[in-house]
């Protein structure tokens, strides 16, 4: 079910440093036309529906039309990815509708400090099996097969 | 309008080398790939690096979707909380069939734990009991539980999160990020015997090549897809169950500056939801779903069931059959006519509205109860295959009324799944791990300063996400470790700047030189497309090497043809031709897939036994020979070395130990 982009909404990310799709898409598969200002799926066989440009795009402007050589003509999933949730909308081939909504990460998108708060352990602790994350509390991590006997 | 012989791709390749630019850089660390291992390990070595070291990670794609997460998953699959990482090593053990490194997998339970803890502390959404909602895991919050390891999550941004603590990791220690950067060829010092020196790739987005120097490089780019004629052949080849872009660079970078691999005999062929390559895991644990055959009939309780499985002892005998015996069992009942097999959704479903209205739930009630259930289970396909809820919506299927097809996919290549292919590491310097396990740096391949972790590490499967991530922790520290000791390197290449943009540009510059010698680019005599490259490969894997199309059926004979193939697959390789940015990528990963391929049917060759029943099948060895490596039986690993000096390959047995007790 590869991509497909609706060239009336596509604007080309208005020729920003960023093409959404094209930057987000982990097969490298979407690309931008700069004559056209539109972006396209370049090699459709070989999109894995992973939805990463539809969900990214800030124009809704890329859907998804089931895969050919697979699924019957009519299904439909699209989704409305926010800061927080998730909506999704999925119609059936025969005109009935679902929706759902699913949270998706707890945090403000940004905010992650990976480091604040955690251990900082000397030179000392490298030669140990221990995480730098585990050094403050060991117990599991350095367990061995002999504590289980 | 023109004759159909020109590139049409929006990035073009550039033929004349004088406009590619050349970048060198020198780090003392180096991170190629940039999923779930990868990501661990940024977030890890900052810590340990001392001040002022250097480090960059390289990926192919963007972090924040890259890997095998990147569209999200619905459940963490190894979270050992309750249980003991010795329990963990017996699960993995059994359902691999015996021949595990029990070292690694230990090491691995006893920290994933703490992976899984920061993804929480990050944000990701894990399910908790009722009673415990909003309570974190390491406040006692009890998860979910699927199964006796597995737990639920809300995990559509699950790759979005952990990219983005490992990002902020990077650039608070002044790390860079090469984002687009395809590394395809790792590259050994020009001095010291087998050690590694840099690697090397080019930009997806403009004409540049990138050379890079490192003492310690870790390689987790993932494992290895279309590599196996798919069940789909048109469009729908992209829907692999696996990441479609996971091309087996991380084994054949590594098996060609010479590490060592192990069982790489060893594939994963799932059986999932037809087509859509849905989960299955939460319909069979959380949804409690049997199967069934075409008939309706429980076929795994039947007496032939029964029967097939006593030949597997061991192994079947366990509470939980390996995953390939359960496939062996569902090939068994497709070929004595009685598929296909269906995953009976509806009657799951209803069983429990049956039981709550048994308990004397009101209709109010059991209408909202349904609904959650109803949202769980699509839940579980949005967050990780849409491409599933997809086909379901397009076939009308509503999983309360009618159940689902299931059906063993393709062979993939991987070792944090429910395989365990890949390369022979170093297990940490502990007593109680045998001396062949260890050689000083936890996670270091047999070549000196190179690392992998997540698919890259070999006969220590059911890793995961989570334990991916853990496993690129563990193999960073590491790396710092062997930087530490050896401060005084500094990495020099054999190859000349000029040498490598020469080997990289190579496809275009065959593309150039020939694609107006007809009148259709994708039909010239002087050269190979990278499409027609994998479409070829995957004909001749699955014909003769024990794809689908002969029920996963091999023996000497096929493979002595199929070697043959690879042969010329190989030397046709030279005459792949990429006329843009984006086919020399895919004339790069295909390139990895055929050297990964061709040590997977090395393997097979070698292991005159079938020791997979319902991964792969030797026609001529059928049995499984459970004697142990002193008595000369297949109860041992069996590993391969390329070596890069004289071009040889060779194959080994290696004593498999038992560390846990039964």
């Amino acid at each position: 079910m590869p991509s497909f982009v609706n060239p009336e909404k596509c604007d080309g990310c208005k020729g920003g440093e960023k093409t959404a799709c094209m930057y987000i898409c982990p097969n490298d598969l979407m690309v931008l036309n700069p004559d056209e200002m539109k972006a396209y799926n370049q090699e459709p066989d070989q999109c894995w529906e992973c939805y990463s440009c539809v969900k990214i795009c800030p124009q809704g402007a890329i859907e998804v039309r089931h895969y050919a050589d697979v699924a019957p003509m009519g299904g439909y999933v699209q989704p409305m990815r926010g800061t927080d949730s998730i909506m999704w909308t999925i119609k059936f081939r025969n005109g009935n509708v679902k929706r759902f909504k699913f949270p998706i990460r707890t945090t403000p998108e940004g905010s992650i400090k990976p480091y604040d708060g955690k251990p900082s352990p000397g030179a000392d602790q490298l030669d140990s099996e221990l995480l730098f994350t585990e050094t403050a509390d060991s117990a599991r991590a350095t367990c061995k097969p002999s504590d289980f006997a | 309008m023109g004759l159909p012989n020109k590139p049409t791709w929006e990035l073009l390749a550039e033929p004349d080398l004088s406009k590619v630019a050349v970048e060198e850089y020198n780090y003392d660390a180096l991170i190629v790939g940039g999923g779930m291992a990868a990501c661990g390990a940024a977030f890890e070595i900052g810590k340990w690096l001392p001040d002022g070291a250097t480090c960059c990670m390289v990926d192919k794609a963007s972090v924040e979707r890259s890997g095998a997460v990147a569209q999200g998953l619905s459940a963490i699959n190894t979270y050992i909380g309750e249980n003991t990482p010795s329990d963990y090593v017996r699960m993995v053990r059994n359902d691999l069939m015996g021949i595990v490194r029990e070292d690694l997998i230990f090491d691995l339970g006893r920290h994933v734990d703490d992976s899984v803890h920061h993804f929480e502390e990050w944000g990701l959404p894990i399910w908790k009991q009722k009673g415990d909602e909003g309570k974190k895991l390491t406040e006692g919050g009890k998860p979910v539980r699927t199964g006796k390891w597995q737990i639920m999550i809300n995990g559509e941004s699950y790759k979005c999160i952990v990219g983005e603590a490992a990002k902020a990791a990077l650039e608070e220690k002044g790390y860079d990020l090469h984002e687009r950067v395809f590394i395809v060829k790792l590259l050994l010092d020009a001095n010291k015997e087998n050690t590694i020196a840099g690697a090397v790739g080019f930009s997806t987005r403009e004409n540049k090549v990138c050379i890079y120097k490192a003492k310690a490089i870790m390689v987790a780019c993932g494992g290895a897809v279309n590599i196996f004629r798919p069940r789909s052949t048109d469009e729908g080849k992209g829907r692999a169950w696996y990441p479609v872009w996971n091309a087996g660079s991380t084994y054949a970078m590594c098996m060609q500056v010479g590490a060592e691999m192990t069982m790489m005999e060893n594939r994963f062929t799932p059986s999932r939801f037809k087509d859509g390559y849905g989960p299955v895991g939460a319909w069979f644990l959380l949804f409690k779903a049997t199967v069934t055959n075409g008939y309706g009939e429980h076929y795994v309780k039947s007496d032939a069931a029964k029967a097939e499985l006593a030949k597997y002892k061991p192994y079947s005998e366990s509470a939980v059959t390996p995953t390939c015996l359960r496939n062996h069992l569902m090939l068994f009942e497709m070929k004595e006519g009685r598929g296909p097999i269906f995953m009976d959704t509806a009657a799951a479903l209803n069983a429990f509205l049956e039981q709550k209205k048994a308990e004397g739930m009101d209709e109010k009630a059991l209408k909202k109860y349904w609904k959650e259930l109803e949202s769980e289970a699509w839940e579980d396909f949005l967050d990780m295959s849409v491409g599933q809820a997809g086909l379901w919506a397009s076939m009308n299927i509503e999983p309360e009324k009618v159940g689902s097809e299931i059906m063993p996919t393709e062979p993939y290549m991987l070792g944090s799944h429910s395989g365990c292919c890949g390369i022979w590491v170093s297990g940490p310097s502990e007593d109680w791990v045998p001396d062949e396990y260890k050689w000083g740096y936890n996670r270091m391949t047999t070549v000196n300063g190179l690392f992998t972790a997540g698919d890259g590490v070999g006969a220590s499967g059911h890793k995961f996400s989570s334990g991916a991530h853990s496993e690129g922790r563990i193999a960073a520290k590491s790396m710092a470790r062997y930087i530490r000791d050896n401060a005084d390197f500094a990495p020099s290449l054999k190859q000349s700047e000029e040498e490598l943009k020469e080997e990289i540009y190579k496809p275009v510059k065959v593309y150039y030189e020939n694609y107006q010698k007809t009148t259709h680019e994708m039909v010239n005599p002087n050269y190979i497309k990278p499409r027609h490259m994998m479409e070829r490969l995957m004909k001749y894997t699955d014909e003769y090497g024990g794809g689908w199309s002969p029920y996963y059926m091999t023996n000497g004979k096929l493979l002595e043809i199929v070697m043959r193939h690879l042969q010329w697959l190989r030397e046709d390789s030279e005459k792949m031709a990429a006329g843009g940015l984006h086919e020399l990528l895919r004339a790069w990963e295909n390139l990895h897939r055929i050297w990964t391929v061709e040590d997977h049917l090395r393997h097979i060759q070698f292991r005159e036994e079938s020791r997979y029943p319902g991964f792969y099948y030797r026609g001529d060895f059928m049995q499984v020979d459970d004697k142990g490596f002193d008595e000369g039986g297949w109860k041992c690993f069996v590993n391969s070395k390329y070596d890069p000096n004289s071009g040889e390959w060779t194959c080994m047995k290696k004593k498999c130990y038992q560390i846990i007790a039964d």
